[in-house]
C-alpha cells in the first residue's frame, strides 16, 4: 500500500510566459494527508491545476495514478477555491452535489437512481443532508465547503484535492471540517492534499507538509527547515512544532 | 379589445410576442444567472450587420441575421473561452462592426428599406405567417436543446472548471449556448428589434430570479412573465397608438424596478 498516487518529475509550469513553477518534485503516497503551504501567488492553484490537467506543463512529467493528468483526474475529487462561485446563481445544495455524477457518458440521460442514492450518502457523510434544499448561496462558508466535499465524493475518487478550503470558514468550523476529512483519510482511505497560504492553518491533521513559493520544498515528512520557510515567505518564520496533537506553526510580523 | 383581434395583423403580432416569450424566458433565465448579458448584447447587435447583408443580396434578412447571430456567437465564445482578458474589448468591437456593417449595405443597396427601423426597434405587428412558422421551429429547437442538455448547462454555469474536471465539454457546451442565445436573439428581432432584445431577453428572467432560487422555476415563471409582458405591453401601445417594441421594453423595464423596489 505505498505506491505513489502522484508523481511529479521535474515540472516546470509558464503562465504568459513566466515561470511559475520551477523544477517541482512530489510523490504522493497512497492515503497520505498532505498540506501545502505557500504565500499567495506562489503557485499553490497552477499546482493543483496541472494535477488536475487544466493547465499543461511546460516541461517535466506528471502522473496520477500512474497516468496523465487527463485521464487520471477521474480519480480524483476537486474542491476548488471558493471565490470562483457566484452565490446568486440559482442551484440547491442537491443540484450542486449531482453534477459530481456528471461526466461524458450521461450526455443524453436523466441522473439514475445510483446516482440519486450515491449523492444522498455523500450529504450525509458530510452531515448536510439537512440543507438538501437549501440554495447554495444561502448556505454558511463551513457548510458550502461540505457540500463541495460531497460533490467530489459522488465520484468515488481515491485523492481529494483541496484549494484553500480554510478561506471563508470561520474558526470553531475549521476544527469540524478537518475531522471530517480525518475521517475520510482513515474511513475511506483516502489521499488528501490540501493547499493553503495560512500556515497557522495546517494543524495536527497533516502527516506531510511541502512549502511552495515557485519551488517546492518537501521531504516526504512533517518537518520544515527554517531556511526554507524562509525562503519560501521571504521572511523569518517561528517554529513551534512540540506537544503533538497541537502542533502549530506560527509567523512572525 | 375584442375588435382589435379581428385584424390579423394583431393576431399575428401576439401569437409572435408569446413565441418570442418562451425562447426569451428559457434562455434568458442562463443569460441573467450566468452573467453573460454583455456578450448577449453583442450576438444580438451583431446581426445587424446579416440584416443589412440580407437587403443588400436580397433575401430575407432574418435568415441574415441569423447567420450573423451565429458566427458571432462563435467568435466571442471562443474569444471568451480562450483570451478571458480580452473578452469585453473583443465583444465591443463585434458589437459594432455588425452594426456598421449593417448600415454600409443598407446605404449600398438599391432599392428602399421602408422596414428598416423595424429590425431596429422592432415591429411585433408586421409578423407575417412565414415569420410565425420560423419562430415555432427556432422555439421547439431551443426547447428541445435545454430539455436534452440541462444538467450540463446547470453544471457549467455553476462552475465551468469543476465540469472540466469531470471531463465535460465545457467549450462545446458554451459555444452551444451562446449559439442558443443567437437564436433567441432572432425570434426577438421581429418583436422588439436589435437593439432593444437585450431587455426583454435580461428583464423578465432578472425580475423572477429574485423570488425563486431554481433554475427550472425561474425559466417557467420567467415564460409566463414574459407572456403577460409581451401581451399588456401590445395592448397597451395598440391603445396609446405607441410603437409596439419600445412601449413592451418600457413596460417591463418598470415591472422590474417595482420588484427591484419590493425586494429591498
Amino acid at each position: 500500500m505505498n505506491e505513489n498516487v502522484i508523481e511529479i518529475k521535474n515540472l516546470y509550469v509558464k503562465l504568459r510566459d513566466m515561470v511559475v513553477l520551477e523544477d517541482i518534485n512530489l510523490s504522493v503516497k497512497r492515503n497520505d494527508f498532505l498540506g501545502i503551504i505557500g504565500p499567495n501567488g506562489g503557485g499553490k492553484t497552477t499546482l493543483l491545476k496541472t494535477m488536475l490537467g487544466i493547465i499543461k506543463p511546460y516541461k517535466g512529467d506528471i502522473k496520477i495514478m500512474g497516468e496523465t493528468p487527463e485521464k487520471g483526474r477521474e480519480y480524483i475529487g476537486y474542491v476548488p477555491q471558493y471565490v470562483f462561485f457566484d452565490l446568486k446563481f440559482p442551484i440547491t445544495v442537491w443540484e450542486v452535489v449531482l453534477t459530481g455524477r456528471l461526466n461524458r457518458t450521461k450526455y443524453f440521460k436523466n441522473y439514475s437512481k445510483e446516482d440519486k442514492e450515491i449523492s444522498e450518502a455523500a450529504l450525509k457523510q458530510v452531515e448536510m443532508e439537512k440543507y438538501k434544499n437549501k440554495k447554495i448561496g444561502e448556505l454558511s462558508g463551513g457548510e458550502r465547503q461540505r457540500v463541495f466535499v460531497a460533490r467530489a465524493l459522488v465520484s468515488h475518487p481515491q485523492i481529494l484535492l483541496l484549494d484553500e478550503p480554510m478561506a471563508n470558514v470561520d474558526s470553531p468550523r475549521e476544527k469540524e471540517f478537518y475531522e471530517l476529512l480525518k475521517k475520510l483519510k482513515e474511513q475511506e482511505k483516502m489521499t488528501i492534499i490540501l493547499v493553503s497560504h495560512d500556515i497557522g492553518i495546517i494543524s495536527a491533521y497533516v502527516d506531510k507538509i511541502a512549502c511552495i513559493n515557485r519551488k517546492l520544498y518537501f521531504h516526504d515528512s512533517k518537518e520544515i527547515k527554517m531556511d526554507e520557510l524562509m525562503a519560501v515567505y521571504g521572511c523569518p518564520v517561528d517554529m513551534i512544532a512540540h506537544g503533538i496533537p497541537h502542533r502549530v506553526l506560527k509567523e512572525h510580523d | 379589445m375584442i375588435e382589435s383581434l379581428q385584424f390579423e395583423f394583431f393576431r399575428n403580432g401576439l401569437i409572435g410576442g408569446v413565441l418570442a416569450s418562451i425562447a426569451c424566458g428559457i434562455i434568458g433565465s442562463y443569460v441573467v444567472s450566468k452573467r453573460i448579458v454583455f456578450i448577449s448584447g453583442g450576438i444580438s447587435h451583431a446581426c445587424f450587420g446579416g440584416i443589412g447583408i440580407g437587403y443588400f443580396l436580397g433575401f430575407n434578412p432574418l435568415f441574415g441575421a441569423l447567420l450573423f447571430g451565429v458566427f458571432s456567437s462563435f467568435l466571442m465564445g471562443e474569444a471568451s473561452l480562450k483570451a478571458k482578458e480580452k473578452e469585453d474589448t473583443i465583444i465591443g468591437v463585434l458589437w459594432a462592426v455588425g452594426m456598421s456593417l449593417g448600415i454600409i449595405f443598407i446605404s449600398l443597396s438599391k432599392t428602399y428599406a421602408p422596414d428598416l427601423f423595424s429590425y431596429l426597434f422592432g415591429s411585433i405587428l408586421t409578423i407575417t405567417e412565414s415569420d410565425i412558422k420560423l419562430m415555432i421551429f427556432l422555439d421547439f429547437f431551443i426547447f428541445i436543446s435545454v430539455i436534452l442538455f440541462y444538467k450540463e448547462f446547470l453544471a457549467i454555469c455553476f462552475d465551468e472548471e469543476f465540469s472540466r474536471v469531470r471531463g465535460l465539454n465545457v467549450g462545446f457546451f458554451y459555444l452551444f449556448l451562446l449559439f442558443l442565445v443567437a437564436l433567441t436573439t432572432v425570434l426577438l428581432l421581429r418583436v422588439v428589434g436589435v437593439i432593444l432584445v437585450i431587455a426583454l431577453l435580461t428583464i423578465p428572467s432578472a425580475i423572477i430570479s429574485q423570488f425563486f432560487h431554481s433554475l427550472k422555476k425561474i425559466m417557467l415563471f420567467s415564460v409566463l412573465l414574459g407572456i403577460f409582458l409581451m401581451i399588456a405591453g401590445l395592448f397597451l401601445s395598440y391603445f396609446l397608438n405607441l410603437p409596439s417594441g419600445a412601449t413592451i421594453v418600457l413596460l417591463s423595464s418598470f415591472c422590474y424596478l417595482i420588484s427591484l423596489l419590493l425586494k429591498r
